[in-house]
């Protein structure tokens, strides 16, 4: 009997809940200790645009989905992930890292997603306010959705740095466009695998694979693209993106890398960073009518 | 020419036809000039039921002014609108140049008397509309009265009097591509200015296929008589790379003469906006959203 020859594994892009293969038929292998990882889609300049329109086409029933299904969805992730713990682990150690160190990475993104769900139904709860004016008016502050928020993920920590780009901006009600680790993507696509089977409608996180140097400044560009994510203070990205972002007014938002691993990372204003403040004036009959002191 | 026998359609090389079509795109320049000349061929349409005259003065102001931070824009062919709406859009589009096209004949369904039908088309012409479009009798049609469905052509035809006929041959009740080619020859034959393919209240609307059969049904018909009959897709073409493919496919099958809005229509709501998002793609370098284009 002739030997058995391996299947390969072909890692695609995640554009509207669907794998496609990038537009542009190119792909590259990044290496690790000289030897080539996988085959992994260079997306292109098209695919850009199309994950952004599907960003934007399932903004309105994830935004408008209540917190608490949101919040499920987000739980579901991380029983997902839980799931594959043995593949993450796998592949983080294929990509580089010793066995204990992936295995406190993978421990740590779980319980992450788990941290960041919990905040869906509770962030208006805390953050929300009914505010004191001399008018008669009730009036109150609600935080909402930004919109589609482009993220140009941690190029080091291509799993747990991912995850706490990604569950921040979504438990709100964003959907986003999201740039992998470029030498070390391949938790990013599995993560995509995960996403696909986790109740996470089509289109709210789009993965793409690829050089970023020909991406990145087509999102920075977008008219569409609310806010960016840039998960690294230290990237090549910055200026030009704040300068890019100028047009649609972006929200540019920088993270620090340093603290994945510690407590700082698990707060609720990296939630509210891509939020707005809605603030209603409503009409009411007489200043403190009911009594109360507001 | 008769009506009975007319050509059968050969679906696998219409199909073909159209695969090449589709992987064709057009760059730069080109691409450009097709935008421009997509978006002048667009006829602005609302056939809703809960239309309004604001929402009618509204879309006429934005077939004037579709873009006005880009200058040298054009404008759109025409408004497409109910006949009670006619007065109001051609009093709206005075001196644009913008015509105005009226659904009539009991659109979308077709279905009333002859003589209310001539009455919905004068009402639309004698408010001021430059263009009728018609509904033909699919029932009849599908019963086999042909000589019906090209009598009742002929009526309209004369009722519109100075106004064009566009003939709406609701392509997706017809069932197959041999039907279309006959409701097409029928309609030439009985007078329309204009075959166009949908109401944009039936799915299918608009497809490339169907569209490629009643070009080829115009070429002959052109070659026999040295007429020339404009044609109109109209319906579920909202996006302008496919916009461009439909000018590709008059450009091949009927010529440069086609080219121009008083032969070619696209029958659209959203359409124009996408048109001009791409423009403004085209120009800037970004890509763009819909936030900073006009609605209506």
């Amino acid at each position: 009997m002739s030997e058995r020859i391996n299947v390969l594994k072909t890692y695609k892009i995640f554009i509207g809940g669907k794998f496609p293969r990038t537009e542009s038929g190119r792909y590259y292998q990044p290496k690790v200790n000289g030897s080539p990882i996988g085959n992994i889609c260079l997306s292109s300049r098209k695919d850009v645009r199309n994950a952004v329109v599907a960003a934007r086409s399932a903004f309105e029933k994830w935004s408008g989905a209540t917190a608490y299904n949101r919040s499920q969805i987000l739980y579901r992730i991380a029983e997902m992930i839980e799931g594959r713990k043995a593949q993450f682990i796998e592949e983080l150690i294929i990509q580089g890292e010793t066995k204990k160190a992936a295995e406190k990475e993978v421990d740590t993104t779980i319980d992450r997603v788990i941290y960041f769900a919990g905040w869906a139904d509770k962030i208006n709860q805390v953050f929300g306010s009914v505010n004191p004016v001399a008018t008669s008016h009730f009036n109150f502050s609600m935080l909402e959705p930004t919109g589609v928020v482009g993220v140009v993920s941690s190029e080091s920590s291509s799993l747990l740095g991912l995850i706490s780009s990604i569950c921040p901006i979504i438990v709100s009600g964003n959907t986003c466009v999201v740039f992998i680790s470029e030498s070390k993507p391949l938790c990013g696509v599995t993560l995509s695998e995960v996403l696909a089977t986790s109740d996470v409608p089509g289109g709210v996180v789009n993965i793409l694979t690829g050089k970023r140097k020909e991406t990145v400044p087509h999102l920075g560009k977008h008219m569409d693209v609310n806010a960016i994510y840039l998960a690294d203070s230290a990237s090549e990205f910055k200026e030009s993106l704040r300068l890019d972002a100028v047009d649609n007014l972006k929200r540019i938002v920088v993270g620090k890398e340093s603290d994945l691993y510690s407590n700082k990372f698990e707060n609720p204003y990296i939630v509210t960073s891509f939020m707005e403040t809605k603030t209603t004036w409503h009409p009411i009959e007489i200043i403190s009518g009911s009594g109360s002191g507001y | 020419m008769n009506m009975i026998n007319t050509p059968k359609v050969d679906k696998v090389g219409i199909e073909d036809r159209i695969s090449r079509i589709t992987k064709r795109s057009l760059k730069k320049e080109a691409k450009m000039e097709g935008l421009k000349m997509a978006l002048n061929m667009v006829d602005l349409t609302t056939l809703e039921g809960m239309d309004t005259n604001n929402k009618v003065s509204q879309m006429c102001y934005k077939a004037m002014h579709l873009h006005d931070e880009h200058p040298g824009l054009p404008t759109v062919a025409a408004v497409c609108v109910y006949p009670n709406f006619v007065k109001l859009a051609v009093n709206s589009l005075k001196g644009s140049g913008v015509k105005v096209a009226s659904v009539a004949t009991a659109f979308p369904s077709g279905h009333s008397t002859l003589d209310i039908k001539i009455k919905d088309t004068k009402l639309a012409v004698d408010s001021g509309a430059n263009e009728v479009d018609m509904v033909i009798s699919r029932g009849k049609f599908h019963s086999g009265d042909f000589n019906f469905v090209y009598d009742e052509i002929a009526s309209i035809k004369e009722a519109c009097g100075k106004a064009r006929l566009k003939v709406i041959l609701e392509t997706g009740e017809l069932g197959n591509l041999d039907n279309v080619r006959k409701a097409s020859d029928i309609a030439m034959l009985a007078g329309a200015d204009f075959i166009k393919t949908s109401t944009g209240k039936i799915k299918p609307a608009a497809t490339l296929p169907v569209t490629l059969v009643m070009l080829e049904a115009i070429k002959d018909y052109y070659y026999k008589t040295g007429i020339m009959i404009g044609m109109k897709p109209a319906g579920g073409i909202s996006n302008a790379k496919l916009a461009l493919q439909y000018l590709l496919l008059v450009k091949e099958t009927l010529g440069i003469k086609w080219l121009d809005n008083h032969w070619f229509r696209f029958g659209a709501s959203s359409l124009a906006n996408d048109l001009l998002m791409q423009i403004m793609k085209q120009t800037t370098g970004s890509y763009q959203s819909a936030n900073y284009f006009s609605k209506d």
